[in-house]
């Protein structure tokens, strides 16, 4: 199987939501692919496009907003896809894991129910294997005591178990590609990791892409492949893991990056980026982050800055990307 | 530091989990969930005290017995000296408003069908914050606080993203000026930046309002960032209770030890290099016997199988729960 044949090819894609007449410029102009077996991470502020990406892919967007552009899965265009047919694509070749677990599990029924659902639309198997796929996915992904727990409400899980019975049943009927919305968000870091290795080793033995929003720049550094930085509904930042961590070149990323609490005094004062996001019914005509960028120059709040190639594999969207240490400024 | 403003003393919470029809053909009793197992502790007024432990360890139901949402099997609280449990209407009403609890699943604690600005305004009322003329400028100030744009106020709670909902969340917990908060995984929504002025944002009130603040997370670089002292909990009991640099750059415990050895590092060239928890997870369904953690440990000796250990201090103004404590920390 060829490690870089993309299984996922995102171009374009744009999707806007309208509030009293006016128009949200949710995601524009994003662009990206995922390989088998690739683990590619998306991360972002709060409120730049994260969850909307995923749900644009996945086809829930389109629900309730605009979604235009080009999302390639296997060589079939999922924007312009009927919907009984992507039905057959949602939660059997692509599973998502939602970012609130208590809003997407059903309250009133038990989470062996939810689970064998799954299982019953989206795989061939018996009754009784499905129960048995139930309890070893609940024990896959930690629950202890498994096999008794499967008779138990959501509301009897803890968040961090709630969070894992999502992840079972996303994993359960072995998709092709995971969309993770902050996947391990309310684990702790124990079984963070064992959740990570399981996501990583699924990634490697059944060639499962995963595209996984998280803000844990740990999770970043210790799992995915990839990283693409959002800001403002378009991507800023792409590239292999290690340089962009090792050498951010978007003022952005470089932000966020400094506001990780590392190597601080107790209890001094954070660093945080300066100002607000722009509202998305009011974007800036140039750069999006003008207002707030310290290395903002006059062309940056007149044009837009594109994603473009600096070197093998590095996206930058930025007219004065920050020097790497070799002092190249691109 | 001074007094404690709230003591909790051997806090035991059983949930019993319904019988199943299985059970009841073979008559075995219910199964119960040992969500806490004796936890003591004291909050000190204008501290920040990080929570931290596995997932499911008891940190939401130790938060939830606090502001009274469950009541404890077997223990106490005092607040202020008062036992929170007992009947009396009347400071109830004082004590709701006091101890204020910010969630870990924000989007099912707003009401789906109100915006941010009636959200904010009935937090007002039902406490008589202020007077009606000046609740629209109290609204005002408090998105100011969280740093939510003034139109949030007409949006309803489906129109945010997760991390601006969980703003939303602490605008109204701070709406009626409460002198304790439980941070409930408050910031694991949010981006390092927003979670960073969100981090300045509570130290700041803590030091101009005096706020007492539980901070259960588990993020621990931030757990030790922001707080005094660190509790760590497992399997519903304290094993670790100390100062937060102290406990962070040498914990005691065995698993406090693994717990920090887990966390992911920033730098990818350590892919791998973490030491992973093994054996396996114990269920607060059936507990252990000895020491809860014994099935994983790998110091664990004969007495760990047997005896449970208590708390007992070690270290300046550390307290730890291990048999082998010393043996663990002098050979290491
Ligand atoms: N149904 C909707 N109607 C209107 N606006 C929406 C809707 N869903 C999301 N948005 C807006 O789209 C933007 C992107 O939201 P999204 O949920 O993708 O953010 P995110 O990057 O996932 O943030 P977070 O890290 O906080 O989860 C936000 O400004 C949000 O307010
Ligand atoms: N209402 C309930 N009914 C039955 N069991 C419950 C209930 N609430 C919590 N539990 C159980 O109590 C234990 C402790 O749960 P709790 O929510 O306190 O964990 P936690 O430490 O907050 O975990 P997390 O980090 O995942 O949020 C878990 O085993 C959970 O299943
Ligand atoms: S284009 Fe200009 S304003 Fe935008 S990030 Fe780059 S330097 Fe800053
Ligand atoms: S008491 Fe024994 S089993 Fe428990 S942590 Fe200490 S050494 Fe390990
Ligand atoms: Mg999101
Ligand atoms: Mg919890």
């Amino acid at each position: 199987m060829d490690e870089n044949t993309p299984i996922l090819q995102v171009d374009g894609l744009n999707t806007t939501f309208y509030r009293n007449g006016s128009a949200l410029a949710a995601l524009r102009d994003i662009s990206f692919s995922v390989a088998r077996g690739e683990v590619l991470g998306l991360v972002g502020e709060s409120g730049s496009g994260k969850s909307v990406t995923l749900r644009s892919i996945i086809g829930l967007a389109r629900r309730y907003g605009d979604v235009t552009g080009a999302v390639r899965w296997q060589g079939r265009d999922l924007v312009g896809m009927a919907d009984r047919a992507l039905r057959q694509i949602q939660g059997r070749e692509i599973a998502m894991i939602f970012q609130e677990p208590m809003t997407s599990l059903n309250p009133l029924l038990t989470v062996g129910l939810q689970l064998e659902e799954t299982l019953r639309a989206h795989t061939d198997l018996s009754r009784t294997a499905r129960r048995d796929r139930a309890t070893e996915m609940l024990d896959l992904v930690g629950i202890p005591s498994a096999s008794q727990r499967l008779k138990d409400y959501p509301h009897q899980f803890s968040g961090g178990m709630r969070q894992r019975v999502m992840i079972a049943i996303a994993l359960a009927a072995n998709p092709k590609l995971l969309l993770a919305d902050e996947p391990t968000t309310a684990l702790d870091v124990t079984i963070q990791a064992q959740i990570l290795d399981l996501i990583l080793q699924l990634a490697q033995d059944l060639d499962m892409g995963v595209l996984m929003v998280t803000h844990d720049l740990g999770v970043v550094a210790q799992t995915c492949d990839n990283v693409a930085v959002m800001y403002a509904g378009r991507i800023v930042e792409q590239g292999p893991v290690r340089d962009v961590l090792r050498e951010p070149r978007h003022p952005y990323t470089v932000g966020l990056m400094r506001s990780v609490p590392e190597n601080l005094p107790p209890r001094s004062p954070l660093y945080s980026i300066p100002g607000v996001p722009p509202g998305l019914d009011a974007l800036p005509v140039g750069c999006a982050f003008a207002p707030r960028c310290a290395s903002c120059i006059a062309p940056c709040s007149q044009d837009r800055p594109t994603l473009s190639l600096i070197t093998e594999g590095r996206q930058v969207a930025c007219f004065n990307p920050i020097a790497t240490s070799q002092g190249n400024a691109a | 530091m001074t007094a404690p403003v709230m003591e909790i003393r051997d806090l035991h919470l059983r949930f019993p989990l319904g019988r199943s029809p299985g059970d009841f053909l073979t008559g075995r009793p219910g199964r119960v969930v040992n969500a806490l197992n004796g936890v003591s502790l004291d909050l000190i007024r204008g501290e920040t005290l990080g929570v931290v432990g596995e997932s499911g360890c008891g940190k939401s139901t130790l938060a939830r017995c606090i502001v009274r949402l469950y009541k404890p099997s077997d223990g106490e609280i005092r607040f202020d000296g008062n036992d929170i449990f007992a009947a009396d209407q009347r400071s109830d009403r004082v004590y709701n408003r006091r101890v204020q609890m910010m969630f870990q699943d924000p989007y099912s604690s707003l009401n789906p069908r109100m915006t941010t600005g009636q959200i904010l305004t009935e937090a007002l009322r039902v406490h008589e914050m202020r007077p009606e003329a000046d609740i629209p400028g109290r609204v005002a100030e408090l998105l100011e606080l969280v740093r939510l744009p003034q139109d949030a106020q007409h949006k309803l709670p489906h129109e945010f993203s997760g991390g601006q909902r969980q703003r939303i969340a602490i605008a109204r917990a701070l709406a009626v000026e409460p002198e304790v908060l439980i941070a409930d995984e408050l910031v694991s929504a949010l981006d390092v930046s927003v979670q960073a002025q969100v981090v300045n944002l509570l130290l700041e009130l803590q030091d101009t309002l005096g706020l007492t603040i539980l901070f259960v997370a588990h993020d621990l670089r931030l757990v030790r960032h922001v707080s005094n002292r660190v509790a760590v909990i497992y399997l519903g009991r304290i094993v670790e209770i100390g100062d937060s640099e102290t406990l962070f750059s040498a914990p005691s415990h065995p698993y406090s030890q693994a717990l920090l050895q887990a966390a992911p590092s920033l730098n990818p060239d350590d892919r791998g290099r973490a030491v992973k928890l093994e054996g396996e997870l114990p269920s607060p369904l059936n507990m252990p016997s000895g020491c809860p953690f014994h099935v994983r440990c790998r110091h664990a000796t004969d007495i760990c199988k047997s005896t449970r250990p208590t708390l007992q201090p070690f270290k300046e103004q550390g307290e730890v729960a291990c048999h082998n404590v010393e043996e663990i920390n002098t050979h290491a």
